[in-house]
């Protein structure tokens, strides 16, 4: 905690009231737990990444943090600021807006089809930055282009003339036009191919070391996890749980889930086989999940009584390693 | 269903040992802008029981290999050269009706997105019901069964709840269970994988890569798995056979290929992967970008512009496959 921390969330849920159910008794409507109790520490300039299956609530997560959707529980501050009170409404007009920016999905739906390059990278400064004349703009954006590799005559160009790499460079110019502190990123690369994968990881690495800005990296590829971030939180059904060091992560899983994710990823080694830690079945849903019982319950191989009357508490396990399980593994 | 087998069968030996034998195909494509040269003299094979990698970048002509074997090229392509001979006989010359009853009963594709290959209307045991019926008509009672059969081999759990499910009731990786179903239903003898778990979560797709291989293996299908990740065909092919721009520029057995590839293309591709780096150092991305396929100037070799050993002869000879050993040829000038 010496160190600056751009933001500190505490305890933050994303609850989402569903139609339907009850019948008669309307009071209880089915309740979609897509957050549950998540406490996230990014100190300036440190690389954080976030991985877990699709539903896991990374997305929503990594948007409440950024600011787009309001949590239903639980404290938020940026920069020092404690700003749970502002919501997404008013944040927008907040002087924070730009130190949290997000750099989307898939570059080619993210960005808008009827504005050039120049314009899209543009906006969030007009937007947020008023007052500036329009040649201080040009000036930034050119700046911001350059900071990410993308040739300055591309700028007069529509996202439909790009290509999928130039179309990632310029959310991340986007993102990156308005000095933020925090660049929220959503599956950045999965739309990419390899060749070009490579080259926005480093890009993304020489931008959090030359900006100091800090990286919520938001992914299910462990392997872009493990080369970008020096810590990793994995999340299942809602909930936290494991967070730590990525060495530590890697070479010494302490939660079944994540020693199952991780022997889930493909080795480029041959021959080389990593032993198959298996879950059963599928993701259970994230509605209404039973308050008394680890939400692993079911597929976990090493399953126990206890699993399935108490939900075990986030524990230290390590420097700066946590585990939510009552039988972490050795 | 025998009496088919040996009328298709070849005569020779050398043939009979492989199953899918692609000669010199060359594919192009009709655009308003001109002609895309997709495909140039590719030619590699598959024996019965092999699972055969083919990866390269997106644009490499992966897709459009796979969709020539099947036969369902888009109307604005068309096959300039060269055959592709299953079991000996060359599909390009059947007529009509015979590809139509040959696709689906003797070779099978399962497509990238399952959700989009599937038919949103209707549940998906008559979907597996469908192939069934139009290969290999029998009794709806046995049909019936025969659904139920597949559900329970592709491990979708409680099958016969399940198979009265729409597409949308399942999961993607449930939807992809169905779509091999479907693929394996009439028990083909070539299976070709377009990007089976693109878009599936890293559990799941270890998952649909194991039930594809254990099917292979199984059945003794000759395997096409089509991919853009090196580190997931090291670990489930046999072989591997890397396209650039439309050519094969390397095929051999995965080890050969991890422990010494020769094309500079291959080694940029295996530097490029994440998974084998141990830091973002390690990493390289490949500079430049595919060249556009409708040139007339095309350099014999495509990789040539993007190659850092590129010497005069790249650029002044036509290029081939070149064997190094019996299971290892490249297509290099100038190789490392």
């Amino acid at each position: 905690m010496n160190e600056q921390s751009v933001l500190d969330a505490r305890n933050i849920s994303k609850h989402f009231v569903l139609k339907g159910g009850g019948g008669l008794v309307r009071r209880t409507r089915p309740i979609l737990h897509a957050v549950d109790d998540v406490s996230l520490h990014i100190a300036s300039g440190e690389a954080v990444g976030l991985v877990g299956e699709s539903g896991c609530g990374k997305s929503t997560l990594a948007r409440v943090v950024s600011r787009l959707i309001d949590p239903t529980g639980g404290t938020l501050s940026m920069s020092g600021r404690d700003v749970t009170d502002t919501d997404c409404a008013h944040f927008v007009h907040s002087d924070l807006r730009r130190k949290v920016q997000m750099v989307f999905q898939d570059p080619s739906e993210s960005l808008n089809p009827r504005f050039s390059a120049f314009d899209i990278i543009a906006d969030p400064l007009r937007q947020l930055v008023p007052g500036k004349g329009r040649e201080a703009v040009s000036a930034r954006v050119q700046e911001a282009a350059r900071a990410v590799n993308l040739p300055p005559e591309l700028l007069g160009r529509f996202p439909h003339q790009l290509s999928g790499g130039q179309k990632a460079r310029v959310g991340i110019a986007r993102a990156m036009v308005v000095d933020p502190e925090l660049l929220v990123l959503d599956e950045p690369t999965s739309a990419l191919d390899v060749s070009v994968q490579a080259t926005v990881l480093k890009l993304l690495d020489r931008l959090r070391k030359e900006a100091n800005v800090a990286l919520l990296f938001v992914s299910h590829d462990l392997n872009v996890v493990r080369l970008l971030c020096s810590r990793i939180l994995v999340m299942y059904l809602g909930r936290i749980i494991e967070s730590g060091p990525t060495e530590q992560i890697f070479e010494r899983p302490r939660h079944p889930y994540t020693k199952a994710l991780l022997s889930a990823v493909p080795t480029l080694r041959p021959g080389q086989t990593v032993e198959r830690v298996k879950l059963e079945g599928e993701l259970r849903s994230p509605i209404d999940p039973d308050p008394s019982a680890c939400r692993l319950v079911g597929r976990c191989p090493w399953q126990q009584a206890r699993c399935s009357v108490a939900e075990p508490a986030l524990v230290p396990c390590g420097p700066g390693h946590e585990v939510r399980c009552h039988f972490p593994l050795d | 269903m025998n009496v088919m087998q040996s009328t298709a069968r070849a005569p020779s030996a050398e043939a009979a040992s492989k199953l899918l034998s692609i000669e010199d195909l060359s594919v192009s494509f009709r655009t308003r802008t001109g002609i895309v040269k997709a495909l140039d003299r590719v030619s590699f094979d598959v024996r019965p029981g092999e699972i055969v990698g083919v990866v390269g970048e997106s644009g490499s002509g992966k897709s459009v290999t796979a969709f020539s074997v099947m036969g369902i090229l888009d109307p604005a392509a068309s096959i300039t050269g060269g055959r592709i001979a299953f079991e000996g006989r060359n599909v390009l010359e059947m007529s009509r009706r015979e590809r139509d009853a040959w696709r689906g009963r003797d070779a099978s594709i399962i497509f990238q997105n399952p959700r989009l290959a599937l038919n949103p209307l209707r549940r998906i045991g008559q979907q597996i019901a469908d192939v069934l019926a139009r290969h290999s008509p029998d009794r709806p009672a046995v049909i019936r069964q025969r659904v139920l059969d597949m559900l329970e081999q592709v491990r979708v759990p409680d099958p016969k709840a399940r198979q009265n499910a729409y597409p949308t009731e399942l999961s993607g990786g449930q939807c992809q269970r169905v779509g091999i179903a479907i693929a394996l239903a009439c028990r083909p003898r070539l299976l070709i994988a377009d990007e089976p778990t693109t878009g599936l979560d890293v559990t799941t797709q270890a998952v649909i890569m194991e039930l594809i291989r254990d099917l292979a293996r199984s059945r003794n299908l000759g395997t096409v798995f089509i991919t853009h990740d090196l580190a997931l065909a090291a670990q489930y092919c046999d072989r591997a056979v890397v396209m650039h721009a439309g050519h094969v520029v390397e095929t051999a057995t995965v080890s050969e290929l991890f422990a010494s590839s020769r094309h500079p293309y291959t080694a940029k591709l295996l530097r490029s992967v994440p998974s084998l780096a141990d830091s973002l150092d390690e990493l390289d991305a490949i500079e430049g970008s595919l060249p556009d396929l409708r040139r007339d100037d095309l350099p014999f070799c495509r990789f040539a512009e993007r190659c850092e050993r590129r010497i005069g002869i790249c650029d002044s000879a036509p290029l081939s496959l070149t064997s190094l050993s019996p299971t290892h040829s490249i297509a290099c000038r100038n190789p490392q």
